[in-house]
């Protein structure tokens, strides 16, 4: 994988949630088809999505089961309520703020014993602090499997607070728009973008600290 | 002239090409005077894009099925046509 110097930032680009390919059936024609009642047609949505939408479930709550069970009312919902999908968005869209508020509510239950509310970071004005500032190896990716590389990536994003994780999530992994990412979780989009900017450097801090180019010398104490 | 701190506040517009060419020039000038903030940049750029090239996993064959019965049933619960 070389995307990590592939310097294409462009969000716009990221429309691999809808892009159907040549012989591939456009998602609006077969969320037409699902409203009209076709089975067959639905499922096929579900093939598509289902994954990223269970990615999405667990990373914001945390939990499998809770996740699991976020995947099934998401779809559940979805087709319960297909007739006010007016088709303004993207159905995948339209599908993850669902997913979302799902996933909210599940987090939301299993934190309420807890003090921290999701949506008030704690703004301590040091957290845009760089403190690793280091080049990193050419092709960081390459030094690990892809199972390691995985769960790097994934401690990384369980490690931020809940709500940035979720700014993270929806607007760099899921590739919602600002306004699309601000709607879903009923956020203003000066928080959305200032809790975007304090998740990538947080992540870029923690990545830095397993990526970073070594210095050649360190080899003479080894 | 723009700070480091100032950088860092223009940081996800610079990285997400949305900022306007008089912010964006002043940000690359910065860049190629402040090796931290270039750095700084360049490793952020970098942590979006690895978390761009990731796979989602595939469902395990008991949840697809546990999810396909769930919706199935549901679908032919309320099936409208
Ligand atoms: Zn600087």
């Amino acid at each position: 994988m070389d995307a990590a110097d592939d310097v294409n930032l462009d969000l716009a680009a990221g429309a691999e949630a809808q892009s159907s390919g040549p012989g591939e059936t456009g998602e609006l024609e077969l969320v037409q088809r699902a409203k009209a009642g076709d089975v067959g047609a639905f499922s096929e949505l579900i093939n598509r999505y289902e994954r990223r939408i269970l990615r999405l479930a667990k990373r914001i709550t945390q939990n499998e089961e809770d996740a699991e069970d976020v995947l099934q009312d998401a779809f559940l919902k979805a087709y319960e309520n297909l007739d006010r999908f007016q088709g303004n968005s993207k159905f995948y869209t339209w599908l993850v703020r669902i997913a979302v508020n799902e996933a909210l509510m599940k987090l939301r239950k299993r934190k309420s014993d807890r003090t921290l509310p999701l949506d008030e970071p704690m703004e301590t004005g040091e957290e845009t602090v760089q403190r690793e500032i280091a080049v990193w190896e050419g092709n960081p990716e390459q030094k690990y499997s892809q199972e390691e590389l995985h769960n790097i990536l994934e401690d990384a994003i369980q490690s931020l607070a809940p709500s940035y994780r979720t700014v993270f999530v929806l607007r760099d992994v899921e590739e919602l728009s600002t306004e699309e990412t601000a709607a879903a979780l009923d956020l203003s989009i000066p928080a959305v973008k200032s809790r975007l900017l304090r998740a990538r450097l947080q992540l870029r801090e923690k990545l830095t600290r397993l990526f970073k180019k070594q210095p050649e010398d360190m080899l003479a104490y080894l | 002239m723009l700070t480091c701190k100032d950088f860092l506040r223009e940081l996800n517009d610079y990285l997400d090409k949305c900022c306007d060419p008089s912010v964006r020039a002043e940000i690359e000038k910065h860049l190629n005077d402040c090796p931290n903030c270039f750095v700084v940049a360049d490793t952020t750029k970098k942590t979006v894009n690895v978390y761009k090239g990731m796979e989602a996993q595939p469902l395990s064959d008991k949840l697809k099925s546990k999810l396909m019965g769930v919706i199935e049933a549901k679908m032919r619960g309320c099936k409208k046509a």
